[in-house]
């Protein structure tokens, strides 16, 4: 009896972490047989530069998600630090790598208002707060470039954004964006973050119940702070590949921008009530989204369908997630996390 | 040296004008096992924060190896080698078992945490206490019970003087409380001294050196143990003497109400038949895991039967949820109040009519004032301490909580009523109007079936007793037949 569990369990857990991937792969099957275009180097990189921007605030949005928390205003982080880099670059005429410093600093800054919001100004949940900021970053941008954007960004800046690992030297690299191979070394360095540091061991530990992180020892308020501030650098980063890509810091670009960072997450299989996910399955999720909208484009589906389908799948990940844990079970643990921490 | 480690002198604690501690004081000596005792809301909890830096004392003074100690949060504490296994289980269910283990303070490699020296640590702390579980097991494929010793690996493996145990044992079995006495022996013999919190007065006489009385926030008395009995003690904590600890209220047992036959719910229970009479008092008994919550929970709809039928006055029902349970007169006490039993932010008022609600409407609202009624009758009819019916369920102590799950469904007026350790950590005033409570309802031609952990409970209070083992019924006995080794033996019966 035992050992029929340990397998059933070992499934579990392979479907859990595998999951985003093997829905990914079967996307991938049906897009290439599908059409012709799905599965050639040029589309593939397409996909590979589509991807990198979101890659960045889905990997941020996931250490806030990961703590039980949400942060609605990646999108308007993202376009404000890119404003002032902007602002810096072509108006004050600095250093571009002094820019790109400025820029993250500022994506830091902004983290941290949101993080200081929720554990120093007890604000109930950072839904509120960085709803609130999102629209404050938002007006911030729109006030000081006076709705228009900055563009003329000094090569060095738009290089993560528009280069290619390699330039006519007729192999794959040619085509293979800068960005993508920077968002991929982000990633393996989040996971080890995440994985074999004390605080990544601590943002799980605060997502996975509050309470006892606490009476462990952790700061939980320092943990909580801290994942903002990663979204906000995150979200900066994000920011100076989409410079690079348009050559120029739009004041609207964070639009919208949450969402997709939020499903990314939420299809990677990282729980919403925190304390559950990795790093390979926001991976798989960002990628997912990309292959999808690019394959609906193939598929010549309007994006006012793509829209709906988005929606369906983030539904249907959080189904299976539920299904995953035991249905019924899972409902009555998560109501009474629910309760245990309402009376926290 | 000083004779104690650790000295808490006259600490004061107010919480919004509320006295909860008055001149408490608390001495301890290196290499004992301390008993600290009192009923519910004597205050020993927010003594016990006050030690792990998560409350912060009005006046008073605490003195750690002779030295001035105060904590602000819990990390400090741990730092000047105090810990505490908490009465709340709080496992992190996502995580690892030996990442729970060392959560706060993992084990390190250079900048990196280092899994590999936890993980073998883990194990080796695993195989100490006995306990057979992966380090890799995550927490949510544990037991109850298996998180209750996760919490006290992760206590004991801190190199602390002093360990606070508060109700370490509330969901473990006799073997592995014994596994753990030895342990805190060994502790003792290390000098580590042990703050010892317990309702269990057998256990308290076993393994503690000293005792500490506690009443009303207020420091009452502290003797060895070899100078106090259980009546002493008793009277010490509740201020007047209680003779009778399980008051058996001899009730006329009628024909039969409830009858289940071959009930199987997947592996975990198994064929189970038994019959229930009017008037009767029916325990089950069985170590932690052996099915007992899982076939009343099948009863009581929460999960599909996989097989078996259901009689009630020898018509056969069908239960597929909660709902058609009470619909045939059925209630059920759940084991964990916190989590299934009670909506902690509502008031009392609001629990105790949330199943009966349809009751108190009038033309089709709710109506305020039947709901206010239903609630002081029954804070009165169980002697619910509580400020008020708009008190907040969470802020109650537990004695009081489980008087709120039973007032909620003795509100729906039902013909059999499944308690599920329904005197789990609660204190012996609270416990006694409990038993007291099922007493009268027996008198009044109702039936009850009560799982407990704690056999001289069971073979205080019911007519009978079904034990269980993996998920079968291994042993039935009749109150003139009831011993405690025989049921213990049925108990660990692992073949049937």
């Amino acid at each position: 009896m035992k050992k029929e569990k340990t397998v059933g369990l070992q499934v579990r857990e392979i479907m859990g972490k595998a999951g985003p991937i093997i829905a990914l792969i079967l996307l991938c099957i049906f897009l290439t047989l599908k059409t012709d275009k799905f599965l050639t180097v040029n589309n593939i990189m397409n996909i590979a530069r589509q991807t990198s921007m979101s890659g960045f605030l889905a990997l941020g949005m996931m250490a806030c998600i990961l703590t039980a928390g949400i942060d609605l205003s990646v999108g308007f982080t993202m376009t404000l630090s890119t404003i002032v880099m902007a602002k810096c670059a072509v108006e004050m005429g600095l250093p571009p790598f002094l820019c790109i410093i400025i820029c993250v600093l500022t994506g830091a800054v902004l983290g941290l208002v949101n993080g200081l919001l929720l554990t120093k100004c007890k604000l109930p949940h950072p839904f509120i707060s960085t709803m609130g900021t999102q629209n404050i970053y938002k007006g911030i941008g729109l006030v000081i470039t006076g709705a228009t954007p900055i563009a003329g960004m000094p090569l060095m800046i738009s290089w993560a954004g528009s280069a290619t690992v390699t330039k006519s030297t007729g192999s794959i690299l040619d085509k293979m964006p800068v960005g993508f191979i920077l968002m991929l070394v982000v990633y393996v360095l989040f996971s080890i973050f995440l994985t074999y540091t004390r605080l990544g061991r601590h943002i799980y530990a605060v997502g996975g119940n509050m309470t006892t992180a606490g009476l462990s020892g952790i700061n939980v308020d320092f943990v909580r702070t801290s994942v903002y501030v990663i979204s906000g650098i995150m979200a900066s980063l994000g920011g100076i590949i989409a410079v690079g890509r348009s050559d120029s810091a739009y004041p609207l670009s964070g639009l919208l921008l949450d969402n997709d960072a939020i499903a990314a997450v939420i299809i990677g299989g990282t729980s919403f009530f925190g304390g559950k996910g990795n790093v390979l399955g926001t991976f798989s999720g960002v990628i997912l989204i990309s292959v999808l909208r690019n394959g609906l484009n193939l598929l010549k589906v309007s994006s006012d369908m793509q829209t709906i389908f988005l929606g369906v799948i983030i539904i249907i990940a959080v189904f299976i997630d539920v299904v995953r844990n035991g249905g019924f079970k899972r409902v009555k643990r998560m109501k009474k996390e629910g309760e245990a921490k309402a009376i926290a | 040296m000083a004779e104690y480690i650790l000295e808490m002198k006259d600490i004061c604690k107010s919480f919004s004008g509320v006295k909860a501690l008055d001149k408490v004081s608390l001495n301890i000596k290196p290499g004992e096992v301390h008993a600290l005792m009192g009923e519910n809301g004597a205050g020993k909890s927010t003594l016990m924060k006050i030690l792990m830096g998560i409350y912060s004392l009005d006046s008073g003074m605490i003195t750690m190896d002779g030295e001035v100690y105060k904590a602000n949060n819990p990390k400090e504490a741990m730092n000047v080698g105090i810990s505490m296994i908490h009465q709340e289980l709080n496992p992190i269910l996502d995580m690892p078992v030996y990442e729970n283990i060392f959560v706060g303070r993992e084990l390190r490699n250079g900048p990196l945490v280092d899994s590999g020296a936890e993980i073998r640590e883990a194990k080796r702390l695993l195989e100490d206490l006995g306990i057979h579980v992966s380090p890799h097991t995550l927490l949510r494929d544990l037991s109850v019970a298996q998180c209750q010793l996760i919490e006290i690996i992760k206590a004991i493996s801190i190199n602390a003087k002093v360990i606070i145990m508060d109700e370490p044992t509330s969901a473990i079995t006799d073997h592995e409380v014994n596994v753990l006495f030895s342990h805190i022996d060994n502790l003792r013999k290390q000098g580590v001294a042990i703050i010892y919190i317990s309702h269990r007065m057998e256990e308290i006489f076993q393994i503690c050196d000293r005792i500490t009385v506690m009443r009303d926030g207020q420091y009452i008395g502290t003797d060895t143990t070899k100078n106090l009995d259980e009546n002493k003690l008793i009277k010490m904590m509740v201020g007047r003497e209680i003779t009778d600890v399980f008051p058996k209220v001899e009730a006329a047992i009628g024909e039969v109400v409830f009858e289940a036959k071959n009930i199987s719910r997947g592996k975990q229970v198994e064929d189970v038949s038994f019959s229930l009479h009017k008037g009767e008092i029916l325990g089950i008994a069985g170590l932690v895991g052996a099915g007992r919550t899982e076939l009343v929970e099948a009863l009581f709809g929460m999960d599909r039967i996989s097989g078996g039928e259901v009689f009630i006055h020898k018509r056969k029902v069908e239960i597929r949820s909660p709902r058609d349970a009470i619909k045939n007169g059925l209630a059920l006490v759940t084991e964990d109040r916190k989590g299934s039993g009670l909506n902690l932010g509502g008031s009392v008022e609001d629990n105790i009519t949330t199943v009966a609600i349809k009751k108190l409407l009038k033309a089709g609202l709710i109506n305020r004032q039947n709901m206010r009624e239903a609630a002081d009758q029954y804070i009165e009819k169980l002697k619910i301490k509580t400020s008020s019916r708009n008190q907040a369920v969470g802020y109650l102590s537990g004695g009081n909580q489980q008087k709120v799950v039973i007032s909620k469904w003795l509100l729906t007026d039902p013909e059999i009523i499944i308690m599920d350790e329904p005197t789990r950590g609660i204190d012996v005033g609270a416990k006694r109007d409990i038993y007291l409570l099922m007493g009268e309802l027996v008198k009044s031609g109702k039936s009850v079936i009560v799982i407990s952990s704690e056999i001289p409970e069971l073979m205080g209070t019911c007519d009978r007793i079904l034990v269980m083992a993996e998920g079968h019924i291994t042993g039935e006995l009749n109150r003139e037949d009831f011993a405690q080794e025989h049921i213990m033996s049925y108990a660990s019966a692992i073949e049937v």
